[in-house]
């Protein structure tokens, strides 16, 4: 048994030295010295306070998207609709934040509710694609990528009509929330403490839900052959559709994290393309929710890193998503070679 | 608006309409075949960033798309290994590699960015382009326009009146059957993989050489196609034709957004722009809605007349996909 971890440790090993691989190759393409990239995406992540701090506002949206996907994929649910589901949860934040901003209520109140209001708007869109899949016999694959498609250009409607900045509409963006009503960080830097715990709340309670209940099994249950779930006597569609609420409510959060702590307004690529991101990351753990912290601080740590790609080498910051599409692509084709080589025989 | 104008308009629908062709009918083939190749995004943008860079370096138009093409092949190469000899989830990879080719697009055709680059002309089709009417909207275009009509036909034709094409449906319908008849399953499921994956190739070199002409990064506005392509695969129920009336009706919704635009000022181009992603979702659902057990019971409580007429209603919209799409096959 020791002996055969030991062997899945070293395939996986192999796994990141190829990706490394490859991508110092795809470095060498675009004519860029491969050390000095790495160098510089480390030190970008981790050479300053500042920087780290970043990653660690990264950190906490993509564990909450990464839990979120966890819970559809242990219903076996593609819940590629995320993105859509972080950028409702925004709008809604958004207006909540914007209703209320002039009001008595104090402010403290007023960040609850607009959190409460994203994790609404998210749940609302998952329900939308759940629907869809449940009654509409659309694929939550297809279905989820059409409601992306129109939650950003709802965002984009009331960016640039109904919430445009005064007098300049410009796609780049609502007015700024006054300062009072950004969730609080700590001195100095954009990091808040809040977001982050969140964040970790949530993956701690994903990994006891997957883990330890009645409720964590079923879904599994269904993940695994909804047909004999059914059988068994599990509502399947019921707990489908509430996969994909609990979903939404952590996309609807992480997408009120990033407006009251990252942008401080609605801008259409809000969701930084965290929600795809926390699908990547679920692939890369195999979908075990223990992984999910340190591999999505990982991916975190990549994205803040490759900023500075583009000032200081001339190189696009795409390179961060490169190194992390080709981690995943490798290790769940070296997981298939695995396989194939020592279950077959 | 006068008659002429949207005459063009028209025309012009037609050719826009070319690229997502080729990605549609490339993975029409592919999941006819019982495989999903779920990186078309990705194959896109890649195909389209590497046809620019080809077609730029080398100042041949005809090198450019090969490398397209190429690139469409490869990628569909992953695809089919990973889930044929693997048995990877094809979902899972061709996800990934539809981010991973994104991004390789933006990596590498950084440098690339507003380069100028060479352009497929236009070529009249000699007596016919003069035809009224009909010679304006079918035979003024360039080469990849023409090629997006034939391939339809083509496609269907190989597909529905050829052996090897009952054989293609086999394998992606009941392969089990079809390999008892001989046919070597898995073998011809990598060969149409890559065969459509090539095809959704071209996709890339006929936005970045005619369509939307050079390389502007995410700035080129191909992001979102691919996804587009894919679900115009299901409406089109796996039939060349009906894929194609799905391409040209996405196409005409998108035109029909600029044209309506100076009359609707309060709505924002880029909601117009994305506004058939909505009814794309509706249609979608109109293909699938009959197999849902709701509808079913709602139509044995309708009248006789009603009933029947929503039946054939259905029954027109509705299309089934390849019985073992996306179930690997195992020979023993």
């Amino acid at each position: 048994m020791k002996k055969i971890r030991w062997l899945n440790f070293g395939f996986q090993i192999g796994a990141v030295i190829l990706a490394l691989l490859f991508t110092t190759v795809v470095l060498l393409i675009a004519g860029a010295p491969p050390l000095q990239a790495y160098l510089y995406i480390i030190k970008g992540a981790l050479s300053s306070i500042t920087n780290i701090s970043n990653v660690l506002s990264a950190w906490a949206p993509l564990l909450l998207t990464t839990s979120g996907v966890l819970i559809t994929f242990a219903a076996g649910l593609w819940n590629i609709g995320i993105e859509g589901q972080i950028m409702v949860g925004a709008i809604f934040t958004t207006g909540a934040l914007r209703l209320l901003q002039n009001s008595p209520v104090s402010s403290g109140w007023i960040l609850v509710i607009g959190f409460l209001a994203g994790m609404a708007g998210g749940a609302l869109w998952a329900a939308l694609a759940g629907l869809l899949k449940t009654f509409g016999g659309v694929n939550e694959i297809f279905g989820g990528l059409g409601l992306n498609f129109v939650a950003t250009a709802f965002a984009l409607y009331l960016i640039i009509g109904p919430w445009k900045r005064p007098g300049i509409a410009s796609t780049s963006g609502t007015l700024m929330f006054p300062d009072k009503l950004w969730l609080p960080t700590l001195p100095k830097v954009q990091f808040s403490v809040w977001a982050l715990g969140l964040g970790i709340l949530v993956v701690v309670l994903i990994y006891i839900i997957l883990r330890g209940t009645h409720f964590g099994l079923r879904l599994k249950a269904i993940g695994k052959n909804s047909k004999a779930a059914l059988l068994m006597g599990v509502p399947t569609w019921q707990y489908s559709m509430f996969a994909f609420l609990l979903c939404g409510v952590f996309a609807g959060l992480a997408g009120a994290i990033q407006v009251t702590s990252v942008y401080h307004r609605l801008t259409p690529a809000i969701s930084s393309g965290y929600g795809f991101l926390g699908l990547m990351v679920a692939m890369l753990i195999n979908y075990q929710a223990i992984w999910a912290a340190p591999v999505a601080l990982f991916f975190a740590a990549l994205n803040i890193g490759g900023i500075q790609l583009p000032i200081v080498l001339k190189l696009d910051s795409s390179l961060s998503g490169v190194l992390q599409g080709i981690l995943v692509l490798f290790v769940l084709l070296v997981e298939g070679a695995r396989q194939r080589l020592f279950k077959e025989r | 608006m006068n008659s002429s104008s949207v005459l063009l308009g028209l025309a012009g629908v037609l050719y826009g309409a070319a690229p997502i062709m080729f990605a549609v009918i490339g993975e029409t083939i592919t999941e006819r075949a019982g495989v999903i190749n779920l990186s078309m995004n990705g194959t896109i943008l890649l195909s389209a960033m590497g046809g620019f860079a080809v077609a730029a370096g080398t100042g041949s138009i005809v090198l450019g798309f090969l490398a397209g093409a190429l690139i469409g092949a490869l990628v569909a190469l992953v695809v089919a290994f990973s889930s044929i000899t693997l048995k990877q989830s094809q979902v899972a990879v061709g996800f990934v590699l539809a981010l991973l080719c994104r991004d390789l697009s933006y990596f590498l055709g950084h440098a690339y960015i507003s380069k100028a680059g060479p352009r497929l002309i236009t070529i009249p089709i000699p007596a016919l382009s003069g035809i009224p009417i009909l010679g304006t909207l079918f035979f003024k275009h360039d080469v990849m326009t023409y090629l997006s009509f034939v391939i339809i036909f083509l496609v269907w034709f190989w597909i529905f009146r050829t052996r090897p094409g009952l054989m293609l449906r086999g394998i992606g319908e009941r392969p089990a059957a079809a390999f008892v008849r001989g046919a070597d399953v898995n073998r011809l499921r990598y060969l149409y993989t890559i065969i459509g994956g090539a095809i959704a190739g071209l996709a890339g070199p006929t936005f970045s050489l005619s369509v939307k002409a050079g390389w502007a990064g995410p700035l080129s506005g191909l992001d979102g196609y691919g996804w587009i392509a894919l679900s115009i695969t299901i409406f089109g129920g796996w039939n060349p034709f009906r894929a194609a009336l799905g391409v040209y009706l996405f196409s005409f919704l998108q035109w029909l957004g600029l044209v309506l635009q100076p009359f609707l000022p309060s709505i924002p181009t880029q909601v117009l722009q994305v506004a058939p992603f909505p009814l794309m979702i509706l249609t979608l659902m109109l293909v699938n809605i009959s197999d849902a057990e709701w509808v079913e019971r709602m139509l044995a409580a309708m009248p006789e007349r009603a009933r029947r007429w929503m039946m054939k209603l259905f029954r027109t919209l509705r299309a089934s996909p390849p019985a073992s799409l996306g179930v690997p096959f195992e020979s023993e």
